[in-house]
Formats: C-alpha cells, sequence, structure tokens
C-alpha cells in the first residue's frame, strides 16, 4: 500500500520554478499556496504579480493572475478588488518593487485600507536585474552599484517598511517573518494565513514582510544565506507583529 | 434669426458668467443651438471674468468669433477691451453705474444702464446682473419672458427659491429703463 | 428626448455612464475636473467604482486591474497627466484589455498652460509608452459628437480588446453646447470576456492571465504580429471622417476637433467670397483616414493642415498626400485660438503657408 505522506500543493501550477537554490522565494510561494488551499479561496483568488525576480509569478500561483508594471502592484490590486469586492486579491513583491518605486502606491493602498494582501519579499538586493542596491540593502552591503558597501552619507538608511506602515491607519495586520529554519518557515505561514484571514473578514490592509534571502547576488552558498539573513539583516529588520486590529 | 455672437465681460463676483449662461439655456429651452465659453483659468475674486455665447437656429461652426454682435460689458476695463472687437451694426450695453463718462461708437447702438444703482434700489445688489439682463432683453427680443424666467427658476433651485421674485422685478426694472431711454436696436 | 445646455466635461461624465461604464480611476487636473467631480457624485449613487487615486501613474494601473477584472473603466487627464499614464498604457494595450482614456488637451510642452491645444497628438497617435502598440483615438469637434463617440467607445474597447483614447481640446471640455443624449449607437456583437481575471471558479480548468511579458523573442514577435493584424482590422473597420464642402474645391483643409469648427466657419465666409475650400476632418486620428485624401481633386491648388500645435499631424498629412499636392501649414499653439479670419488670410496667402 503506498501513502501519500507530502505532495505539492494544488495551490502551484506545474510550472517549474525559476528561483535559485537557497532563494526565500520558492518557500514562500508554498506557503501562499498552501493557505489558498487551505481556506478555500484558491479558485476566487487573483494573484499580481510584479517586477523582479517574481515576475513569474504569475505562472506559478494556480490561480488567475495579473502582470503588474513595475511598482504598480497594489494599484493593479486595488483596481481589481474595488470591482470584484468579493475576490481575494494579493500582491506578491520584493524590496525594489515595494520599497523603492512602488512606494507611492503602496503607501496609498495601505492608507485607503484596501482590503487586500500583501506578501513583501525583502531581501535587501535587487536579484532579477543582477545584484544592484536596493533601498533596503544594509549599511556597509556591498552591491554592484554600491561597491565600497551601502554608505548612509551617500544613500540613507535602510528604509524599514514594517515600522513606517505601521503608522497608518488602515493597516490591519502586519507582520514582519523569516524563512531562513523550519521554526520560523512554520511562523511565517501562520502570518501569511492571517493576513488572507483578515482579508476574508474585510479588515483592511495586510502585509506580511519576509526577510528573505538571495545567495547568488549576496555571494553566499545557500547555506550561509540563510545564516546571512538571521545575523545579518534580522537585527535590522527585527521581526514581529508590527500591527493587529483583530488583536484583543 | 442670424446667428448673434456675445461676449460678456466684468468684474469676477458680477454674474458675468451667469449671465452668459442664462442666454445659452435659453436658447436650448427654446429648441435652438446654444453655445457658452469662458475664459477659465485660475482666476482671483475679484478679478476680470469674460465668456463668449453663441446662439443660433443653425448648427454652430466656430466657438471663436473675432468680432462681436453684442457686448455686455459690466465695467470699464472689459468696455475697453472689448469695444474694438465689435461687429457692423452691433449693440454695446455697459453699466453707466461704473462707467461714468459718455460711450460713443460708430456703427454700433451704445445704451448705458445704471445697473447698480437700480439694484441697490430693490435692496440685493446681486440682481444687477439681472437689470442688465432686462435691458438686453428689451433691446434684443431674443428670449420671451417666460423662457427667461424659467431658467431663472431652475438655476436658484428650491434653495434659493426666495430669490425669484427679485430677480423677476429686477429684470422688469432692467427694461422699464430701456423704455423710458426710448432707445430700439432690434 | 430635448436637448440640454451641458459643459463638455460634464457630459464626457454622463455619456460614460450611458455607455455603462463600471469604474473611474484618476487624478485631479485642469482642464478636466469637472469629469472626475461629476463622476464621484453619480458613480457613486448608483453603485459604481469611483476612486481619485494618488496620482495619474498609479489611476492608470488601477483601470489595468479593472479592465482585467473584465469591466468597463475609464479614466481622464490631461497633457502632463497624460504623459504619466504612458507606463500603463502600453502595458494595457499589450495585455489586450479594453478601457476608455480621456485626454483634454491643454498647452505644453512641461507644465505648460491650461489653455486649449492640441499639441498632443503625437503622444495620443504615437504615444509615449513603449513598443509596437496603437490607440484607437477619436478625436470629436463638439460636445456632441463627444458625447456619441464615448457611448460607444466602450463597445468599441470591448470589441477589440484595445484601449479607446477620446481626444478633445481645453475648450471642449470647458464649454457649454445644447446636446442631445439619446442618439443612436451602433449595434455590436460583443463576445463574452472569457478572457477576464474573475477567479477560476467562472472558468474551471483554465486560469486566466493578464500579461504582457514574453521573454522568448519568438512567442513575443508572435504577439506584435498578431497586435498588428488587429491594428490593421481596425484600420478597415474603424477609419472614420467627414468631407466638408468637397464639391471641386480650389484648396482643401485638413482639421480636427476645435480647430476643424473654427475652419467650417471660414469655408462659410471664404465661400461667399468666391472661393471654395473643402475640409477633410479626421474623426479617428488612428486609424488616419490616408484614404479620404484620394478624394482630393488632382487640380486643386493645395491642402492647408490647421492645428492648435506647432505641427504634429501635418506628418500625416504629408503621409497621406503622398507628394501629389503642395501642403501648408496653419498652427496656433499655447492655448491661442485663432478666429476664422486667420485661416481666410491664411488660404488667400497660401504660398507663404507651403511647407512641402
Amino acid at each position: 500500500m503506498w501513502e501519500t505522506k507530502y505532495e505539492k500543493s494544488a495551490g502551484l501550477t506545474d510550472s517549474k520554478l525559476s528561483y535559485c537554490p537557497g532563494c526565500t522565494h520558492g518557500i514562500v510561494h508554498k506557503l501562499v499556496a498552501e493557505v489558498l488551499v487551505e481556506l478555500g479561496i484558491l479558485d476566487r483568488s487573483i494573484a499580481i504579480a510584479s517586477v523582479g525576480c517574481s515576475v513569474f509569478s504569475y505562472q506559478f500561483f494556480n490561480c488567475d493572475a495579473q502582470q503588474s508594471p513595475h511598482g504598480r502592484a497594489c494599484a493593479l490590486a486595488t483596481g481589481v478588488k474595488r470591482v470584484l469586492p468579493e475576490n481575494i486579491v494579493f500582491t506578491y513583491q520584493g524590496d525594489g518593487d515595494l520599497a523603492s518605486i512602488g512606494i507611492a502606491e503602496t503607501i496609498h493602498a495601505a492608507n485607503r485600507g484596501e482590503n487586500i494582501t500583501v506578501i513583501f519579499m525583502n531581501n535587501a538586493i535587487y536579484g532579477m536585474t543582477g545584484g544592484q542596491m536596493a533601498p533596503t540593502s544594509l549599511i556597509g552591503q556591498r552591491t554592484t552599484t554600491s561597491q565600497d558597501g551601502r554608505d548612509v552619507a551617500h544613500h540613507g538608511n535602510p528604509i524599514k517598511i514594517s515600522e513606517m506602515f505601521s503608522t497608518i491607519e488602515g493597516v490591519a495586520y502586519l507582520e514582519r517573518v523569516a524563512a531562513y529554519d523550519p521554526k520560523h518557515v512554520i511562523n511565517a505561514k501562520r502570518a501569511i494565513k492571517k493576513a488572507f484571514q483578515y482579508q476574508m473578514e474585510n479588515k483592511g490592509f495586510t502585509m506580511v514582510e519576509i526577510v528573505a534571502t538571495c545567495p547568488v547576488n549576496w555571494g553566499l552558498k545557500p547555506v550561509d544565506a540563510m545564516k546571512w539573513s538571521k545575523e545579518a539583516m534580522e537585527p535590522v529588520f527585527p521581526l514581529g507583529v508590527f500591527k493587529d486590529k483583530g488583536a484583543k | 434669426m442670424d446667428a448673434k455672437n456675445i461676449k460678456v465681460a466684468g468684474f469676477g463676483g458680477q454674474g458675468v458668467m451667469m449671465f452668459g449662461q442664462i442666454l445659452a439655456y435659453s436658447a436650448t429651452k427654446d429648441g435652438i443651438n446654444g453655445l457658452w465659453f469662458p475664459s477659465y483659468g485660475p482666476e482671483t475674486r475679484g478679478g476680470t471674468a469674460n465668456c463668449s455665447v453663441i446662439v443660433s437656429e443653425k448648427q454652430i461652426n466656430s466657438p471663436v468669433f473675432k468680432n462681436a454682435d453684442h457686448l455686455v460689458a459690466f465695467n470699464l476695463p472689459s468696455l475697453e477691451k472689448f469695444k474694438e472687437h465689435m461687429a457692423n451694426k452691433g449693440l454695446v450695453l455697459y453699466n453707466s453705474s461704473l462707467i461714468e463718462e459718455e460711450i460713443k461708437l460708430d456703427n454700433a447702438t451704445v445704451v448705458g444702464v445704471p445697473i447698480n444703482d437700480i439694484a441697490n434700489e430693490l435692496g440685493n445688489i446681486k440682481v444687477a446682473n439681472m437689470v442688465m439682463m432686462g435691458a438686453y432683453l428689451q433691446l434684443t427680443h431674443l428670449f420671451s419672458d417666460e423662457t427667461i424666467e424659467a431658467i431663472i427658476k431652475k438655476i436658484l433651485g428650491e434653495r434659493k427659491a426666495d430669490l425669484v421674485q427679485i430677480n423677476k422685478e429686477a429684470l422688469e426694472a432692467g427694461k422699464t429703463f430701456v423704455k423710458k431711454l426710448g432707445v430700439k436696436y432690434a | 428626448m430635448a436637448k440640454v445646455l451641458m459643459k463638455g466635461n460634464e457630459a464626457i461624465a454622463l455619456a460614460a455612464i450611458k455607455g455603462g461604464a463600471d469604474a473611474f480611476y484618476g487624478y485631479p487636473i485642469t482642464p478636466q475636473n469637472e469629469i472626475p467631480e461629476y463622476l464621484s457624485k453619480h458613480m457613486l449613487a448608483n453603485g459604481k467604482v469611483f476612486l481619485q487615486a494618488e496620482s495619474e501613474v498609479s489611476a492608470i494601473n488601477m483601470v489595468y486591474g479593472a479592465a482585467g477584472a473584465g469591466k468597463r473603466v475609464m479614466t481622464s487627464s490631461s497633457s502632463p497627466g497624460i504623459a504619466l499614464k504612458q507606463e500603463g498604457i502600453s502595458y494595457i494595450t499589450a495585455a489586450e484589455l479594453p478601457c476608455l482614456i480621456v485626454s483634454v488637451m491643454r498647452g505644453g510642452p512641461g507644465l505648460g498652460s491650461i489653455q486649449p491645444s492640441q499639441g498632443d497628438y503625437y503622444q495620443a497617435t504615437r504615444g509615449g509608452g513603449n513598443g509596437d502598440y496603437h490607440l484607437i483615438v477619436f478625436a470629436p469637434e463638439s460636445i456632441q459628437e463627444t458625447i456619441d463617440v464615448i457611448k460607444e467607445s466602450f463597445d468599441i474597447a470591448d470589441y477589440y480588446r484595445n484601449p479607446v483614447m477620446v481626444l478633445v481640446d481645453g475648450l471642449i471640455g470647458q464649454m457649454m453646447e445644447s446636446v442631445d443624449f439619446d442618439r443612436p449607437v451602433r449595434e455590436r456583437f460583443l463576445p463574452n470576456k472569457d478572457w477576464a481575471t474573475t477567479g477560476t471558479k467562472d472558468h474551471p480548468g483554465r486560469r486566466n492571465v493578464a500579461n504582457s511579458l514574453y521573454l522568448d523573442p519568438q512567442a513575443l514577435e508572435n504577439h506584435n504580429i498578431h497586435l498588428n493584424e488587429k491594428y490593421k482590422l481596425i484600420k478597415k473597420n474603424e477609419t472614420k471622417f467627414e468631407l466638408v464642402n468637397f464639391d471641386n474645391p480650389e484648396y482643401v483643409i485638413v482639421a480636427y476637433g476645435t480647430m476643424a469648427r473654427i475652419c467650417r466657419s471660414a469655408i462659410e465666409m471664404l465661400k461667399k467670397e468666391g472661393i471654395e475650400v473643402g475640409m477633410i476632418r479626421p474623426i479617428t486620428l488612428f486609424p488616419y483616414p490616408e484614404k479620404a485624401f484620394d478624394q482630393i481633386p488632382a487640380n486643386a491648388k493645395g491642402i492647408l493642415t490647421c492645428e492648435l500645435s506647432m505641427g504634429q499631424m501635418l506628418d500625416d498629412v504629408l503621409i497621406a498626400n503622398n507628394g501629389r499636392h503642395k501642403v501648408g501649414f496653419f498652427g496656433r499653439a499655447g492655448g491661442m485660438l485663432p478666429d476664422p479670419e486667420e485661416i481666410v488670410a491664411a488660404i488667400k496667402n497660401f504660398n507663404e503657408r507651403v511647407v512641402k
């Protein structure tokens, strides 16, 4: 007798993931897919893919999708959600897309309390374009456009999205999580699930920031990348719940 | 009726735009074509304002005209600015409460009406533009009293229905003034 | 129904509602503000969507989202605002989503002025967005024609899965005219929007994706060819123009929008003086009515292109004319409007106006 112990989530298509070994996109895709299935909302979900490494996420999530111009995912999501309020709408964005070019769209969607969910992957670098400095790059971090390391006087400090957004009234739920070990992956899934549940309950704007990895552009092996996200990134981007309107 | 090109000008707040719109509304109500366009911009309260109106039985072509058939000037700067752009045998109606000197133009009928004084006598300076309207209609016979009153009623709406009476009085006062002058235009 | 007097911008808004608009997303800019102001009241009152976005960039991307969801969606703006929308317009066109974009032109470049202009002909017909794409561009000359075009625009956009732009100038937006909202609209057979992203529950077994990314060059070329075939079909089916006073004209004016109306008066004035001047009035700017130029008599003395710009449609006139006649140009810019007498003078001194 064969028994199924593990299978790919029905929330993912059969397309081969385009992500590098050690990249946390694969893990988080799986978490989002599982949550959509577990909550029974996959067939009414619309994914908004952004520009960056996750540009192809419209091929991976097994639901309807729209592919957005760079930074505009929250505007597309707003456009969809306002005309289809019964559907579940979520964006999947990296730090360049959300925190740099798309920060206005994201802030205003949050401020309007748009009833959408944002999955924000923060890996402190531009992955797809080849390792340029991101607004979330750490002080001293060497990238292809900050070759002597990020310098506060020249580039400013890494922007802290969850801290910023915690001040916005329209945000219903906001948590920063990590994906560098099983314990944190399980916690990340709990946060993602809660965000979608809040959307189902029409509570408002929900966002989960994931401290993510980019081994290739960080110049690290996968295991070392996980370690770096814990030891270098987490102190700058501390984990935790920044806002929870539903909390007792 | 031939198409009429009408220029209305004055200070902001004198009811210049409304004067022009009432003419375009009246044309539409009477089943002919009306066109109104304002000089628009980030204008300051009390600055100058002007609008162009065309009323025509035929389709209106150019919204822009070089020379006006009728000029209604609510203040001196407007009169000075637009009196040079009059069509042959035109009509110039001006506010003689604010323009003291006597105005004469070749090839145009020129009529001054002390609309501020008349409106003040009626007890509301805001109806000065309707005094002008009465005078204008007495000279041009473009629209019936019935049409104009219906439009004024509609514009004032229920909220300002109590102002209908004084507006009617203003129209009548403007007409009476022109009748007493004995001037004829159309 | 009896005619009503209505301001151009408000008429645009009401016509869009009558055309079946489900949603409006926009950002304030003069001289088109009465469009969102009117819609903010009347869309919400009718259970439709109205949302003031944080920028034109965001507004056009909200349009993308709602159009992808299969709704009839519109935005409106003016010159610098349309410039900001170009990114989204390119994506929407690439993803083959229908929508209505109203552009109320003001003087430019830069912040320019808020007075009427036709300086955005290139912006509308050539686009500032990237890649090989076209909008279907209507350039009505009156508020009545604007209403008629807007009422039909969602049908046309849906039929071709392509954005429609209605291009007017600030004068049409700001003036008032006697108009009729009940003129009939051409009936079209519209296929179901089975491509809309409304959730797989509505189309089990198939994922709908609105996308413009084709990393494989052959796949993208195939998409480019497909779009181009569509534009050819649009050219065949939707090209619209009017010929005015075309009985053996001595000269031919080419003008659109407000400029065409000014030219109509000039043509009447010239007729009184015994000079017969015809006019080609393009109603669609893309597709451009090149065939209309075949109807210009061989002995015509020349073509005068009249625009509220320094000469943009002039390019299309030169292409359509293809060297057959002398082509002259008359233009005013910056928000300056010529009176018909200026056009009369330009025809009388045509030789001074010749550019090619």
